[in-house]
């Protein structure tokens, strides 16, 4: 087989690949539905306010809850102490100021 | 037509062989061309998921949520502000909400406790979250001990485990009725953690919340606008983690790309010096190095964005966890609805295709245009 001929079927299979992950992203959408409306209606009733992605510090755990001065425990100098407060920026309108 | 299609076949399958004639060089370039795409696509894929499943998730939080602030830090708010913020015009229902966090030195994990007004277990007994089971290794009908305000162990039977498919949203948490809240933590009768409003019209949101903030100044409202807002940029593409890992592929990109521009190798040069003495055109050699590209760029973006793909939506990227971790014990395991379109896909395209294929034109064309003899001998 020629090369160009390989090159053309992979670069072919790759793209429909490619094509088919929308589809994809559709179809477990859909699926996920029922677990996304189920984790909707725990938020609803248990008056959920974050995510919990961050679990090591209460400021990244509630970020949206977090006071303004949190992440300067010590003082308003501190250095950042966890890992995921120097990747996580603070909401945009608390650096609005009040 | 057919005769177009041949005379590309023939410079791509040139092409192909003069790419493995420097085998180990293009297969280590392909390697990390495909792992920047890679990185640039599984960042775009997770960070898109993750805000996705936030603002469906989180339209459900409170519409409102009242804090009080002394010397600038959350404290606890007396209900009685509830009973006044609740007679403004327009706020429907006000909730006191209990909650807090607890340090559990054994595994060293941070839990969220709370007492929720609706779905509270039984006196005694608890409902917690599949990522506190998970790393207390407990299940249904199993006693919890958690060490109350004075220090002494207060044992609760696990009621109910959350099902796993929450934990995005509720991994630590620990739930427990308004009584065994206020006992365990000592927690002043009258007082709650924060107020949850419900406001009928959307449109007073803004409206309520200066109203409460002029009558009461000590306090700080959160509007669900906000608390959305607050994913949003946290998933940014100028946040923290995003902008890290956009700035590492970016850099790797540029010296890629820098090292293609400057010039070809004396190999290359060569190579192209002897096309142009056999009767090889500059447009043919031009075509021939734009193949070689886009071979190269090619292959990398579409392998790049499979495995990114995969890795965020079937593998629930393990690469990402470690830095998202940071020093927390508990780590919800979750699985994301995949979220991708094209134009996603278009501008990763733009950004890593375009950019390298000219990148390699570029020099082909100023040593193309030289004479055959000249190109030979440099």
């Amino acid at each position: 087989m020629r090369m160009s001929t390989l090159f053309i079927l992979v670069t072919s299979a790759c793209v429909i690949i490619c094509g088919l992950l929308p589809l994809h992203a559709r179809q477990r959408q859909g699926k996920d539905k029922a677990t996304l409306l189920a984790n909707a209606e725990l938020v609803k009733k248990l008056q959920l306010t974050d995510l919990c992605l961050f679990t090591e510090a209460r400021y990244t755990r509630h970020p949206a809850m977090a006071d303004r001065h949190a992440p300067f425990q010590d003082h308003p100098l501190a250095l950042e102490h966890f890992p995921s407060g120097s990747l996580v920026t603070p909401p945009h309108f608390h650096r609005e100021g009040p | 037509m057919n005769r177009f299609l041949e005379r590309h076949r023939n410079i791509i399958d040139f092409a192909l062989s003069s790419l493995l004639r420097r085998k180990a060089k293009n297969i280590s370039l392909l390697l990390v061309y495909t792992l920047i795409v890679f990185m640039v696509a599984s960042t775009i894929f997770f960070m898109q998921a993750l805000k996705r499943e936030a603002a469906l998730v989180l339209k459900e939080a409170p519409d409102i949520v009242v804090q009080r602030m002394i010397a600038g830090r959350h404290d606890l708010i007396s209900v009685s502000y509830g009973e006044k913020i609740g007679a403004i015009r327009g706020v429907g229902e006000v909730r006191p909400r209990l909650w807090g966090y607890y340090y559990d030195p054994v595994n060293g994990v941070n839990y969220t406790l709370m007492a929720p007004f609706s779905q509270q277990p039984a006196a005694g007994s608890i409902i917690i979250g599949s990522g506190v089971a998970r790393i207390s290794r407990l299940s249904k009908g199993d006693f919890m001990v958690l060490r109350n305000f004075d220090g002494r162990p207060t044992l609760l039977k696990v009621e109910r485990i959350l099902p796993y498919s929450s934990e995005l949203i509720a991994a630590d948490l620990i739930i427990m009725t308004e009584s065994d809240f206020r006992t365990f933590f000592a927690f002043p009768e009258g007082h709650a953690t924060d107020l949850a409003l419900t406001v009928g019209n959307r449109n007073e949101f803004t409206t309520i919340a200066a109203k409460i903030v002029q009558q009461f100044p000590d306090t700080r409202p959160i509007l669900k606008s906000e608390i959305l807002r607050t994913y949003d940029s946290v998933f940014d593409w100028r946040g923290g983690m995003v902008v890290v890992m956009l700035g590492v592929a970016g850099l790797s990109f540029l010296i890629f790309a820098w090292d293609k521009a400057t010039g070809l190798s004396a190999e290359e040069r060569k190579e192209i010096g002897i096309l142009k003495s056999i009767g090889w055109e500059t447009a043919d050699v031009l075509l021939l190095k734009s193949w070689e590209g886009v071979i190269i760029s090619l292959s990398a973006f579409l392998s790049g964005v499979i495995l990114a793909y995969c890795h965020v939506f079937f593998f629930s990227a393990p690469l990402f966890a470690h830095a998202l971790k940071g020093w927390a014990v508990l780590y919800p395991q979750f699985r994301l609805t995949p979220v991708i379109n094209a134009y996603q896909l278009a501008v990763l395209f733009f950004l890593t295709v375009v950019p390298y294929s000219a990148a390699t034109i570029i020099p082909s064309w100023w040593t193309a245009t030289v004479d055959p003899d000249a190109a030979m001998r440099s």
